[in-house]
């Protein structure tokens, strides 16, 4: 009984697998000089950018790709891939929601994603990526009342060269690490938000990412900014079709916090995971960082990791400034063939600096899943305290579970604490709840939602209802 | 109501080897009626009451168990909970991050779905648990902690019994209920068990003592050693059992 109800939603697992048949404008695949160039001409930049793209290009070249982490793939072959892909009506950009393409919208309506009037109502403002360029962002106006910036990266680059020369690639620097270097030299989109001083951003922000276009890589950045005693909670959600070759996906996300500044970032990401025998699926090697430069800064990350073939993510905290407050809260699921990588870096270099890790970790199927995580006392950061905790749950004898915590502590005043567990989901546990007459993938949902519990907790609101869903439907027949 | 005949059943152990722990039961139960199995450790009261809930590593290798006649060993776990069987775990277990409550609400609204009952809506459901807690004298503060996490063995029977309550079932099997408890807890156990007795709905009571018989008073004892029920009777049996111990059955058994 078990088994066929296995094969009926193996197949059915991933919902967004649908391609959007729309005119693009493509460039053939490979990567140059030329195409760095031809992608800052396409979005008319102004020369320090082109000038960074070509430092990181040719920096990139000196580099070859990590094998550290605990996955394993085939090389992939970064002249094989197109760098970039754009709507094609959206060569001029559009003046406002009228003009993007109705298919375009269509498509965003069918990720259940509100850039209509819906949003508003839902008091969360979108931006959202489609391959490689931004086509909407929804609420600009009330946002500029408030001060808020919220645009498109191209759109920053042409409106607010200063704040984007000030910031870009301090936190992540173009020398980096291999995928973070490529993608300066070739992100072709992504968002940009700043707040400014003392200003409590009025909604959510939030970002939707999608890859239509086949064999094409997605680089996009994202530069948050908040000023002095701002507060500002972003949201940002990925998608892909269901194709059978591997895409890449290598995006680079730089936070910056300044005095008493908050920044809330979450992230549910369902790219497309592959099939159930491991064909197809993003490869998923994302660079995240917040430095906390100012006193009393606090950036928060919370992730629910469901999709990719390969996720290779470390959302990070530098806390620099005194009293400074790092967090990470993540739920990361592998089924089928998934691998992830995963965890976090908490830097502490300021007084009193506090960092919290929960981490918890699904694995089923053949799915394997690491955490590895570094928790680095520097000999200033006087009294810096840091936890964490990180546990992971198999489900079925195939899978596996791994991590890899790495703690530094140069100061003798500080406080570290680790806690970590694995656990199969018991026959007692499932046999249980069975007795009490729940099916039994409700009762698998049911032991999992309730393992994740504390990041759920970390979740804006309508987040944490869609992660929740999301996890029984990536869970689908893992029962067995 | 309930019909067992010839139940052999057997558990594969480690080293793949079949070990047969159920020989031959035999068992009728009318509506209404309390059975009390009692006999020695590994006897077998524990696998049959779990082979009853459908506990998937055990194997039925013959006979037949028919509930208001229907067969349970075609059905899943969680429609022989539809179909009114409850089981009251000897350990219950936990469920770490998952709410009391929610849990609660989750079972009662399945297995009104599988009954074709619309699901108890919040308002409902709080004001029915709130009033089935005061029966086993549970505080409410228990609705908001995790299922079973952190309670102590009278916390967690108390519990079973609040479900048992809430679940309202045909055919309930306490198993070793009574194990662990001080004697408050056996009453209060025992009054919400006896609150449930009526004439539609049937016990058995699992147990190795006599004691939680002089506040549940069973219909009907039988005595299990080695897989078979060796000697059946009334409740003075169980008496007989505390005062003698088992080891004189045993011996009339083999004679």
């Amino acid at each position: 009984m078990t088994n066929n109800y296995i094969k009926q939603v193996v197949n059915k697992n991933y919902r967004y697998g649908f391609v959007t048949a729309i005119e693009t404008d493509t460039f053939a695949p490979g990567l140059s000089e030329e195409v760095i160039r031809k992608i800052s001409q396409r979005k008319n930049e102004p020369e320090f950018m082109l000038q960074w793209r070509l430092r990181a290009y040719q920096h990139w070249l000196t580099l070859t790709p990590p094998h550290w982490a605990h996955v394993d793939y085939p090389d992939i072959d970064y002249q094989n891939i197109i760098y970039y892909s754009a709507p094609k009506t959206q060569k001029d950009g559009p003046k406002s929601l009228d003009e993007v393409d109705p298919k375009l919208l269509e498509t965003y309506q069918k990720l259940g994603i509100p850039l209509h009037e819906q949003g508003r109502l839902a008091g969360v403002a979108v931006d959202a990526v489609f391959d490689s360029v931004s086509v909407a962002t929804t609420f600009k106006a009330k946002l500029a009342e408030a001060g808020v910036i919220f645009c498109s990266f191209s759109e920053a680059v042409q409106k607010h060269p200063a704040l984007v020369e000030k910031y870009l690639g301090t936190v992540v620097p173009y020398r980096d690490n291999f995928f973070a270097t490529l993608n300066s030299a070739v992100f072709s989109d992504g968002s940009f938000v700043y707040v400014p001083k003392g200003v409590r951003c009025p909604m959510e922000l939030s970002t939707y990412f999608r890859i239509n276009a086949a064999n094409t890589g997605q680089f996009e950045r994202t530069l948050i900014i908040a000023d002095e005693g701002s507060y500002v909670s972003y949201l940002e959600g990925c998608t892909a079709p269901m194709r059978d070759e591997n895409q890449l996906h290598a995006a680079v996300v730089e936070l910056i916090a300044l005095d008493h500044a908050e920044i809330k970032y979450s992230t549910v990401q369902n790219w497309y995971p592959g099939d159930e025998n491991g064909r197809g699926g993003i490869f998923n090697f994302v660079t995240k960082r917040g430095a906390c430069r100012g006193a009393h800064s606090k950036i928060s990350w919370t992730q629910i990791e469901t999709g990719s073939a390969i996720t290779w993510k470390y959302p990070s905290v530098i806390l620099q400034g005194d009293h400074s407050i790092g967090e990470f809260y993540s739920v990361a699921l592998t089924n089928h063939r998934q691998q992830a990588d995963t965890g976090t870096k908490m830097i502490h270099i300021g007084k009193n600096t506090r960092s919290t890790i929960i981490s918890k970790g699904i694995a089923a199927g053949h799915g394997q899943n690491t955490y590895r995580g570094l928790v680095r006392v520097l000999p200033t950061a006087t009294h810096a305290r840091n936890y964490t905790q990180c546990d992971s749950l198999l489900l079925g004898n195939s899978c596996g579970a791994h991590t890899f915590p790495y703690i530094e502590a140069k100061n003798p005043t500080a406080q570290i604490e680790h806690e970590a567990c694995t656990s199969k989901i018991g026959d007692d546990q499932l046999f249980y709840c069975r007795q009490r007459g729940l099916r039994e993938e409700d009762a698998v949902s049911l032991i999992v939602n309730g393992f994740c519990k504390k990041v759920f907790n970390e979740l804006p609101m309508e987040f944490a209802v869609e992660a929740q869903k999301l996890l029984e439907v990536s869970l689908e027949g893992s029962v067995g | 109501m309930l019909q067992i005949k010839n139940l052999h059943a057997s558990i594969q152990d480690e080293k793949q080897k079949t070990k047969c722990i159920l020989r031959g039961i035999n068992l009728q139960i009318n509506p209404g009626e309390v059975h009390a199995i009692m006999g020695p450790n590994g006897s077998g009261k524990s696998t049959f009451a779990n082979i009853l809930a459908g506990r998937e590593e055990y194997q039925v290798t013959e006979g037949s168990a028919l509930l208001d006649n229907q067969d349970l060993f075609a059905l899943e776990p969680e429609q022989r909970a539809a179909a009114g069987l409850f089981l009251a775990f000897q350990y219950p277990v936990e469920i770490p991050g998952v709410n009391n409550m929610y849990f609660l609400k989750a079972a009662v609204n399945s297995i009104r779905k599988q009954r074709q009952l619309p699901p108890l809506d919040a308002m409902d459901f709080l004001t029915l648990v709130k009033t089935k807690m005061k029966e086993v004298n549970m505080d409410e503060k228990f609705l908001s902690r995790a299922v079973n996490e952190g309670f102590s063995g009278g916390e967690k029977k108390r519990n079973e019994v609040l479900q048992m309550l809430m679940l309202e079932p045909r055919l309930a099997i306490l198993d070793e209920t009574d194990s662990g408890l001080d004697v408050d807890a056996l009453q209060a156990v025992a009054k919400g068990v006896n609150s449930l007795r009526n004439p539609q709905r049937s016990f058995i009571v699992v147990t190795h003592y006599q004691r939680l018989l002089n506040y549940i008073i069973p219909d009907r004892v039988h005595v299990m050693v080695r897989g078979q029920i060796i000697k059946s009777g009334g409740k003075e049996l169980a008496l007989e059992i505390e005062e003698k111990g088992y080891g004189w059955l045993e011996k009339e058994a083999q004679a």
